[in-house]
């Protein structure tokens, strides 16, 4: 179980990362389809929990997929719409983080957003008493 | 594992309903969706094949109020049914707390029962899991068939076949018109907040 701090320290990874760099929604979610955390612009409504439960079970049918053709994962996946798309990438073994942007953001700044806070993430995950 | 949230003093549940397929899972999954219509926030998801068979699962969350300072959230989960369709079973099952086994009463379901049975098992076994240590709740539906033609097992034969060595409490159902429904599930919601309390403290 995550501590507070761990709790907080995430929370302010995906603020200062994803949403100050205008990304819409982002959930950090298990794979078993509990949300750890969620944040947005204020601007777009979005039913996160379905969502959340729609999104473990794509990745997981997603990796499934991976393993039947020998692949050991696929750990990144996008999905592009007309005004909106969405980026899911696997930070633990047992943990998502899903990205909704618009169309004024490039992927390529959303991939770099991600991996930062992912690097983050995954400190603070390895370490109960970060500051 | 339930997600216990120290920080938004929040409590995610996940709830499965599992067994043969056509054994009636998403006809409780609908009407409990009909039942607490207030507490459920969004519409029910169901991914379903073109003739409205769960294809990956249902999903249905809502709100039981606070326990302990803490929101409890349940989110309640089916599995499709078919054999064909094992590897996404197994999916659904990742990171349950709670299990529904849904057995159809039909004398002609009797060995699907008991083979879905045993996939759980094994299942669960692949997440680590152990079918003697999850909380779990036998429905015994189509209870109604009983005043029909229709040649149906009888509750002892269906509890020495699925209940003998497990000896979890079970309920005789008819979710097609909510019978034992809400008594189920409120069974399987207090017995896995029973198993979770040791954590919220
Ligand atoms: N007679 C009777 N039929 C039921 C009952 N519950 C479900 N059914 C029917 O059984 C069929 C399969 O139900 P469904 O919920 O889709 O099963 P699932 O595959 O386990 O999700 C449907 O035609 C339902 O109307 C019940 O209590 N009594
Ligand atoms: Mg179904």
């Amino acid at each position: 179980m995550l501590n507070q701090s761990q709790l907080d320290a995430i929370d302010h990874a995906i603020e200062t990362h994803l949403i100050a760099a205008g990304i819409d929604h982002v959930i950090y979610m298990e794979m078993s389809g509990n949300t750890i955390a969620k944040h947005d612009n204020g601007k777009a409504l979005l039913d996160s929990t379905a969502f959340a439960a729609l999104a473990a079970g794509n990745f997981a049918a997603v990796d499934a997929m991976a393993k039947l053709v020998g692949e050991s994962e696929f750990s990144l996946l996008f999905h592009k719409g007309e005004n909106l798309s969405i980026h899911f990438s696997k930070v633990s073994k047992d943990t998502l983080l899903v990205s909704m942007f618009n169309k004024n953001i490039s992927l390529g700044i959303v991939r770099l957003k991600v991996a930062e806070t992912i690097k983050e993430i995954i400190r603070v995950l390895g370490d109960p008493d970060i500051p | 594992m339930a997600l216990i949230n120290v920080k938004t003093k929040e409590v995610q549940i996940k709830i499965v309903y599992y067994g043969p397929g056509r054994g009636g899972k998403t006809t409780n999954l609908e009407y409990i969706n009909r039942i607490y219509r207030e507490q459920i926030k969004t519409e029910m998801v169901s991914l379903k094949t073109q003739d409205d068979r769960t294809l990956f699962f249902d999903f249905l969350p809502f709100d039981v109020g606070q326990i302990k300072g803490f929101d409890v959230a349940i989110q309640l989960y089916t599995v499709p049914g078919q054999v064909k369709y094992n590897a996404t079973r197994r999916l659904v099952l990742r990171g349950v707390d709670g299990i529904v086994f849904v057995a159809d009463v039909q004398q002609s379901q009797r060995k699907k029962n008991i083979e879905s049975l045993n996939q759980l098992y094994e299942n669960l076994e692949t997440y680590k899991l152990d079918l003697f240590n999850i909380p779990l709740v036998m429905q015994y539906n189509k209870i109604d068939l009983k005043k029909s033609d229709i040649p149906t097992l009888s509750s002892q034969m269906l509890q020495k076949d699925l209940n003998s060595l497990l000896k979890v409490p079970a309920f005789e159902a008819s979710a097609l018109n909510g019978g034992n429904v809400i008594p189920t599930l409120k069974k399987i919601i207090s017995i896995t907040l029973a198993s979770i309390q040791e954590h919220l403290f």
